[in-house]
């Protein structure tokens, strides 16, 4: 048998300053009792003055205790399941990945924003030739929505990566040629397919945005004289985003939580770093806890945001 | 071309076997998302302060986690607790992937369903169900024969959606070595290096499953809305 390992620093100090607190719980807690049970007793016997000082300053007093007691008891909870915590899980790796993290945490935000600017470009004319397009061209992009709402994404990323890829692979021009180095990048596929998919998704709702417009309005613009640009710049687009906004924002949200899958094809996004982590120092659950706390805290922020530009967006309601 | 073919015949079968599979394994998570869904929504407008509490961390949780890290994250802990489980009782089991799987998929799905069922228990108008308490029914038979009934029609378009996120999300469980359709078609194409015949096959495969899931739910929704006012 071994002897047992010196206490880390970090317990030490987690269960001194549990102590700590168990102590001023325990006054306090004391005090409290002792409070409420005057309080209790001289009401009861109704034998004090009302307008004493100790009887007008008594409901302030037990109130104050009161939040003193719940503070120090929800310190001291706090203390002492981080304390519990830190001494289950290791988290050792934590500084020397610590720039690989936030390099992972950049190239999510790098697929996230370029795949959704890209994609939304993209999508404002396959919503709108479904709606008033030639028909071969509506049938082409209808046809498009629904093969990538369709099918997972993960297998077009394979489509794109495998596939593609190997097509490409299979050319020694191209494989000579200065594209292949940028060819061969997991994360151009990656981000790829995550604006194929976005194209896809906000095709479909940009459609029903569009004719969502009341047609009263784009007759009024063309008795006005506008030219079909101008409409649509001036008028139509303005009012189909409008109109979709909350959906629009709920497709931020998914596609951030789409974008781990890029770390099936070797990009090093949050997630895929964290899955290196896992990989290079044995500890199973403690990177994926941190990718996820991560997540949780961008989704939050990103939600915000968006009700804030909600929230300035008049909507007819 | 004949050769590709030739290769589909040869590798069909295990395509159409990963189609099963992730036709199966979506049934029992839907399944069982859908019990955690109903249970989580009826206790989220009826609960305590305990159950809502509870409830509300399960859904923000999930709902704002992506998909592939639930996966990752909830297979290794579901199958080590087990394991550390048995392992007190000197038991030690290889548990099954597909179970494994649903269960996963299940319980993602489930967070889902529940916030969608919430909105539809909430779209009946709450004269219906004063109804049912004016008529003397039981808790139980009040949900049975007006509150199930008169939020199917709310709840449908979003259930739909999630069953198709949930074929979708399917291919996630690959990652983690379950044999569905998308790691089959990845194997199939490892193997022959014909990948785009093998990639768009399983296209194909994924969207006849989504075509004829939205016929079935379009069927479905037209017959819950029987007797209803079209908008």
């Amino acid at each position: 048998m071994t002897d047992a390992p010196a206490p880390s620093l970090l317990q030490v100090f987690a269960d001194q300053t549990a102590s700590a607190f168990a102590l001023v719980l325990w006054v306090a807690a004391g005090l409290y009792l002792a409070l409420w049970l005057y309080g209790k007793l001289v009401t009861f016997g109704r034998t004090y003055d009302d307008n004493s000082a100790v009887a007008r300053a008594m409901p302030d007093l037990v109130t104050l205790t009161g939040y003193a007691v719940t503070v120090a008891f929800g310190l001291f909870a706090l203390f002492w399941l981080l304390g519990g915590f830190l001494g289950a899980t290791k988290w050792f790796w934590f500084g020397k990945y610590l720039p690989q993290i936030l390099n992972g945490l950049w190239i999510t935000m790098q697929m996230l924003v370029l795949s959704l600017v890209v994609g939304f470009i993209f999508a404002i004319p396959v919503g709108l030739v479904q709606v008033n397009g030639p028909r071969p061209l509506a049938w082409l992009a209808k046809g498009y929505c629904t093969v990538i709402r369709g099918t997972p994404l993960l297998l077009q990323l394979y489509m794109l990566y495998y596939g593609l890829g190997s097509l490409f692979q299979s050319y020694p021009e191209i494989r000579q040629s200065f594209l292949w180095p940028i060819l061969r990048e997991g994360y151009y596929y990656g981000f790829l397919a995550l604006t194929l998919s976005v194209i896809g998704y906000e095709g479909e709702i940009m459609r029903g945005a569009f004719l969502a417009v009341p047609k009263g309005e784009l007759e009024a613009a063309r008795a006005f004289g506008m030219s079909r640009t101008t409409l649509l710049r001036r008028i139509w687009l303005p009012r189909a985003v409008r109109t979709v906004l909350p959906t629009l924002g709920g497709e931020v949200i998914s596609q951030l939580k789409s974008t781990p899958v890029v770390s099936t094809v070797t990009v090093f996004d949050l997630f895929g770093v964290a899955t290196k982590i896992r990989q290079e120092t044995y500890r199973v659950y403690e990177p994926l806890l941190l990718a996820a706390v991560t997540y949780f805290i961008l989704v939050y922020i990103l939600s915000r945001i968006i009700a804030r530009i909600e929230a300035q967006v008049p909507q007819k309601r | 071309m004949d050769q590709a073919f030739t290769l589909l015949s040869q590798w069909g079968g295990n395509l159409v076997v990963g189609a099963i599979n992730t036709v199966l394994i979506s049934l029992c998570a839907y399944g069982l998302g859908f019990i955690l869904g109903l249970s989580g929504a009826v206790g989220k407008l009826s609960g305590g302060p305990i159950v809502r509490g509870v409830l509300n961390v399960y859904t923000t949780l999930v709902r704002s986690l992506p998909e592939l890290l639930l996966i990752v994250i909830l297979y290794y802990l579901g199958t080590q607790t087990i394991n550390n489980l048995l392992a007190t009782y000197e038991m030690s089991i290889t548990i099954n992937g597909f179970i494994a799987a649903s269960i996963v998929l299940g319980f993602v799905s489930g967070a889902y369903q529940t916030e969608v069922l919430r909105g539809a228990i909430q779209a009946i108008p709450i004269g219906q169900i004063e109804a049912g308490m004016a008529y003397g029914m039981s808790p139980a038979l009040r949900f049975r024969r007006i509150v199930l009934p008169a939020m199917l029609p709310h709840a449908i378009p979003g259930m739909s959606n999630l069953w198709l996120n949930i074929t979708k999300d399917s291919a996630l469980v690959g990652v983690v070595g379950y044999a569905e359709l998308t790691l089959q078609t990845r194997q199939a194409a490892g193997g022959t290096k014909w990948y785009f015949t093998f990639y768009l096959a399983s296209m194909a495969l994924y969207l006849a499953i989504s075509l004829v899931s939205l016929w079935f739910f379009r069927r479905l929704e037209s017959r819950v809305r029987v007797g209803q006012a079209r908008v």
